[in-house]
């Protein structure tokens, strides 16, 4: 790899005129934005550099310990924000319980499967590696966790005389379920296979494009962005699925009833 | 009397308790308003709700039964059922064998290649009741099965029910047709208001 381009306080400078041109704009044609310009990039510009200070403390510090409080706090947040995108109407304690459970078995086994085979850091928990990498997995794991389990929960509303007739001629609960459950974790993953279908044509993914402009010869990018989007589509695919399971398991009982009559009235 | 179906002490938050014995090829009517907690009934009786008290068919309690078993011996026919696909055939494993009970019920076989949403409201109940009788249960719990129906297919869907009635199959009928309670039925319960259910006359 050539030297990373760094940012110096110059570009920083730019950047910032480029937002106050944005206010500008914002207050001369009363757009009505200004203010939420403002406090977003003054909020974005405090909230990365205190990642990027919190991150530079935990690599100098090579504490397996220090890595886990950071990966159990990343956990914590998206936990937490899994359960307020609740939109349907499930307890908030099993929104919770499902969410977080399937978040992190999808991004654990994407994570780990990454470090151990691909990357091989030494060792291999080191934090410059496995906290940007629970990072990435991390948000898109729970995007696809929390579609999944929005779109099981409308699904099965809808569709409940479907599932009802399958239940009534015999069909075992996960069998009276199959079409709705593959309808959502179908949802579920259809923003990452469009992700992947732009990539490279419309887009250029993200990862790719950082590691070129920081000085990294394009094909090796290339080949990076295809490692970690596989990644990606693998802990989505694994969380969609097991909230879907562990969705369908809570709906149904072990008598093979639907229990509609646990989610939330409203 | 031999014991086909027996019920002891039935009942959730909303009907019941409901207690009866059922003899091979019996059929018994269930009438009362509507909402006062007839479909529940049936539901419980399939296990489709969580209730309290005993159901058991053959001597067999219904927790002794695997749940997917009970419900093809104990088959709940709703009034207006759910379709998992939009192609009625799509409901029906083995096609020849449903000729024979589409004409009883004054159906065509064509009808197994379109789409559910073209069916009328009548010819998807009776269609429904021929995908339920094709797995052959024991106690068909019919919820107002020809409530769409005019004079002369209800009457062939009758004729049918108790052709089977005659092979031992037993019948509990919701229905709001008094007329087809005399026809049809040998016993009549009536669900009242709060959910207590009563033996009646027919």
């Amino acid at each position: 790899m050539t030297t990373p381009s760094l940012m110096t306080n110059g570009a920083l400078i730019v950047a910032a005129v480029l937002v106050g041109c944005g206010v500008g704009l914002s207050v001369w044609a009363s757009l009505g934005v200004a203010r939420n310009l403002l406090t977003s990039a003054v909020r974005m510009a405090i909230q990365l550099l205190l990642v990027g200070n919190v991150l530079l403390f935990v690599f100098t510090r090579s504490s397996v310990w220090l890595t886990v409080l950071v990966v159990a706090c990343m956990f914590a947040a998206a936990a937490y924000e899994a359960g307020a995108r609740q939109t349907i109407r499930l307890p908030t304690v099993w929104h919770f319980a499902i969410g977080t459970m399937a978040t992190f078995t999808g991004t654990t086994v994407a994570v780990l499967t990454g470090l151990l085979t691909v990357l091989h850091p030494h060792p291999w928990y080191q934090a410059r590696s496995a906290i940007p990498m629970v990072g990435l997995l991390l948000g898109n794991v729970m995007n696809a966790t929390s579609l999944s389990m929005n779109a099981l929960l409308s699904d099965v509303s809808r569709d409940r005389r479907a599932v009802e007739a399958r239940i009534s001629l015999g069909a075992s609960r996960f069998g009276a379920m199959r079409g709705v459950m593959r309808q959502a974790i179908r949802t579920a993953l259809l923003p990452t296979f469009n992700q992947m279908a732009a990539a490279g044509i419309i887009t250029l993914p993200g990862i790719m494009t950082g590691q070129v402009l920081a000085g990294m010869n394009p094909i090796d990018a290339a080949r990076y962005q295809i490692v970690l989007m596989s990644l990606i589509v693998s802990g989505n695919m694994i969380g969609a699925t097991v909230a879907a399971s562990l969705l369908t398991l809570r709906l149904t009982d072990a008598r093979g009833r639907l229990r509609l009559d646990r989610l939330k009235s409203v | 009397m031999e014991v086909g179906l027996e019920i002891r002490g039935l009942k959730n938050s909303l009907v019941g308790p409901f207690d009866c014995v059922m003899g091979p090829g019996e059929c018994i009517a269930v009438t009362g308003r509507s909402g006062a907690g007839k479909s529940r009934l049936l539901r419980m009786i399939a296990d489709l709700d969580p209730h309290e008290g005993v159901v058991a068919f053959r001597g067999y309690l219904q927790n002794e039964i695997a749940a997917a078993q009970w419900r093809r011996q104990v088959m709940y026919f709703p009034a207006e059922s759910g379709w998992w696909s939009d192609n009625v055939g799509d409901h029906f494993a083995n096609r020849a064998e449903a000729e024979p009970l589409l004409h009883a019920v004054g159906l065509s076989e064509d009808m197994l290649g379109m789409s559910v949403h073209r069916l009328s409201t009548g010819e998807r109940q009776r269609m429904a009741l021929v995908r339920g009788l094709l797995l052959q249960p024991d106690v068909l719990l019919l919820d107002e099965p020809c409530s769409a129906l005019d004079a002369v297919i209800t009457a062939r869907v009758e004729e049918l029910l108790s052709r089977i009635r005659k092979a031992g199959t037993m019948i509990v009928l919701v229905t709001h047709d008094e007329d087809q309670v005399r026809r049809m039925a040998d016993r009549r319960f009536r669900v009242l208001e709060g959910g207590r259910i009563c033996e009646d006359m027919i």
